[in-house]
């Protein structure tokens, strides 16, 4: 079967659109760190440096998914790698 | 090759400024080798004037000198701060990383495009950093030990849980070099669009943009850098009574 190169454009705009649906994850996961994190300076808020050099380091690290997302849909859209 | 009309100004690739040959394989210089060589440039010509101020430094110290200290001293203190009694070994190559990373990651502000948003900067980062790790594991502790860490949580005769550690192993520059590699990009790419597709309007606002983009991502994937950096080798160092 052969598409022509437009059906394969568009279908990698979908597929990159679906891709970016990774950013839930992260963003689900921000958001319980960054409240936790003011649940902690609210208890003790004389470590409040700490805690925030902790929940930037974990929330960097719980975007990586989110980016692993982002890459496959910059790829799709930009790269071209269905096109034969 | 039929793009949407709407991309043709966007442009946040990497371009060839020129080919040349290399033993029959053709290389390419391409933007990021120059926009490294600019970033290197300017981080040689301030640590040549730093070494300068710093060898003819006064009591008093005057403003140049001042700032030098600043920095060389908040970026010991991360170090220390995460890396206990081992640390002191460990400020130069941190040190100088940071600076690297932060400068390349900040140089978008310049209108370079930013070097780490290429995977062939941020993977050999990466590599260093990891062969750093191993490295420091090797120096530190035992080889019964890291057998046995290697099989962690089944007993030491009962390997058959070391692949996936190894795997985890092999995980870490890979997750390193994209984390940074797409955080920066992502910056990249949503600029070009923004200016690529508005045009004229994106005049003067979208400097708040940059801000966020370049100058508040950039530093916190930098300072991220360098955190899992020394974390990963504090792990690995351990209670650091050297064998």
């Amino acid at each position: 079967m052969d598409f022509n190169e437009n059906f394969i454009l568009g279908c990698s705009a979908i597929g990159a659109g679906l891709a970016v649906i990774a950013g839930i994850g992260p963003g689900v996961g921000q958001g319980i760190a960054a409240g936790h994190a003011a649940a902690a300076v609210g208890r003790n808020p004389g470590a409040s440096g700490e805690i925030r050099s902790m929940m930037l380091l974990g929330q960097a690290v719980a975007e990586t998914t989110g980016l692993y997302g982002l890459l496959v849909a910059i790829l799709l859209l930009f790269v071209h790698p269905l096109l034969p | 090759m039929g793009h949407g009309i709407l991309l043709t100004d966007v442009d946040f690739m990497i371009h060839g400024v020129f080919q040349y040959s290399f033993f029959g394989h053709p290389v390419w210089i391409t933007t990021t080798h120059v926009c490294i060589l600019i970033v290197m440039l300017i981080l040689v010509g301030f640590a040549v004037a730093a070494n300068r101020a710093i060898r003819k430094g006064a009591e008093v110290p005057g403003a140049f000198q001042n700032v030098v200290e600043l920095i060389v001293e908040k970026l010991d203190g991360m170090v220390d701060s995460s890396m206990g009694h081992a640390a002191p070994r460990y400020y130069n190559y941190i040190g100088t990383i940071f600076i690297f990373i932060l400068f390349s990651n900040i140089s978008g502000l310049l209108g370079l495009r930013p070097p780490t948003a290429d995977y062939g900067v941020t993977l050999p980062l990466a590599l260093i950093t990891f062969s750093m790790i191993r490295f420091s594991k090797w120096k530190y502790q035992k080889p019964g030990t890291i057998w046995v860490d290697l099989c962690s949580p089944l007993p030491s005769w009962l390997p058959i849980w070391m692949p996936i550690n190894l795997i985890s192993t092999i995980a870490v520059p890979i997750s390193l070099s994209l984390r940074l590699f797409a955080n920066v990009l992502s910056g990249t790419a949503m600029m070009a669009l923004l200016y690529g597709l508005l045009g004229w309007i994106a005049t003067a606002w979208p400097a708040a943009l940059h801000v966020y983009f370049d100058l508040f991502s950039g530093a916190i994937q930098t300072y991220v850098f360098c955190m899992l950096t020394m974390t990963y080798i504090s792990n690995e160092i351990g209670d650091g009574t050297r064998r």
